[in-house]
C-alpha cells in the first residue's frame, strides 16, 4: 500500500530514517461499525473514500490492515489518534 | 429519534425515554473511566503534571478495549505509550460523554429538539463508540451475534436492546457526516 500523506518534518541527527519502517495496525473488533471504521480513516489519513473502505474491508476480512507507515514517533501518534476514535490499533515495526 | 442535517451541524428529535437511555448510558461510561483525581493516581504527580507512575493495563475487558496496548508483545513499549497518552485519551473520552450528558439534560422530562454544532456531532460519534464497546464487551458480542439471538428472559436482553439501538443511532448520525480530513 502506498505511503499516506505526511507532513515534513525536520529530521534530526538521532531521527535517520530507518531502514524499517514502522507500521500502524488496524485490528478487526465485532462492534465498531463497518461505516465508522471508514469514516476514521478518512478523517485521520485523509485517505478518498474508496482507499478507506478497502482498508476497512481488510480489516473485516483478514482481520487487520495496515494503515500507514512512517518513524515510529508518527506511527505512535496514528495510534494515539485511532484509540481516541475507539479503534483497536497497534504499532509495530515492519 | 433520527439524526438529520442542519445548517449548523445535526439534530434529531428525542423522545424522554430516548433523552433518559442516552442520559443513562453516558453516565454509565463517565463512571467506568473513573474522575481525573482516579485516573491520575499519585496527586502529587497530578499536581505537577506528571504521567501517572501505575500505567498497567486496565483489569476490565470494557476499559482495556477503550484503552488498548499500542504494542504487541513487547510490555515495556505498551507501558511508556500507556504513561504518555493514557491520561489525555481518558480526558477526551471524558470530555465528550459529560457534554453529551449536558445536552441531554433539558431533553429528560419532556423531550424535544436535540441540537449538535459539527464538533458536538464529532464528540457524539466518539461517545456512542465508546459506549458501544463497553456494553458490546459485556455482551460478549461478536460480529454473529444478533439482538434476535437473545432470549427476552435473559438478563442481557435489555441490554441488547440499547446496544443495537446505539448501532442504529450511530449510523444514523454517521449518514449525516462528512469525515473533516485532519491530514
Amino acid at each position: 500500500m502506498t505511503a499516506p500523506a505526511q507532513l515534513d518534518e525536520p529530521i534530526t541527527d538521532d531521527d535517520v530514517t530507518p531502514d524499517r519502517p514502522w507500521i500502524t495496525i488496524v485490528w478487526n473488533d465485532p462492534v465498531n461499525l463497518m461505516s465508522y471504521v471508514t469514516f476514521v480513516l478518512m478523517e485521520l489519513f485523509g485517505y478518498p473514500r474508496e482507499k478507506a473502505e478497502k482498508l476497512m474491508l481488510d480489516v473485516h476480512h483478514k482481520g487487520k490492515a495496515v494503515v500507514s507507515n512512517g518513524t515510529r514517533e508518527q506511527m505512535e501518534h496514528d495510534v494515539a489518534r485511532l484509540h481516541a476514535r475507539g479503534l483497536w490499533a497497534t504499532v509495530q515495526q515492519d | 429519534m433520527r439524526f438529520k442535517r442542519s445548517r449548523r451541524g445535526v439534530e434529531a428529535k428525542v423522545e424522554p425515554g430516548e433523552a433518559q437511555v442516552l442520559a443513562q448510558c453516558a453516565g454509565e461510561l463517565l463512571e467506568l473511566l473513573g474522575t481525573e483525581e482516579e485516573a491520575s493516581g499519585d496527586p502529587l504527580e497530578a499536581l505537577v503534571g506528571l504521567p501517572p507512575g501505575d500505567v498497567s493495563p486496565p483489569d476490565d475487558p470494557a476499559l482495556a478495549r477503550l484503552f488498548p496496548s499500542a504494542y504487541e508483545g513487547d510490555d515495556a513499549a505498551a507501558t511508556e505509550f500507556r504513561r504518555f497518552t493514557e491520561s489525555d485519551l481518558r480526558a477526551g473520552k471524558r470530555a465528550a460523554a459529560s457534554d453529551a450528558l449536558v445536552s441531554l439534560q433539558p431533553l429528560l422530562s419532556a423531550g424535544g429538539k436535540l441540537v449538535l454544532d459539527r464538533d458536538q456531532a464529532d464528540a457524539w460519534l466518539s461517545w456512542l463508540n465508546d459506549i458501544r464497546l463497553v456494553l458490546g464487551t459485556r455482551l460478549d458480542v461478536t460480529e454473529d451475534t444478533y439482538e434476535e439471538d437473545i432470549d427476552p428472559e435473559d438478563p442481557r436482553w435489555q441490554v441488547m436492546q440499547v446496544y443495537s439501538w446505539l448501532g442504529w443511532l450511530q449510523e444514523s448520525l454517521l449518514s449525516c457526516l462528512d469525515p473533516r480530513a485532519q491530514v
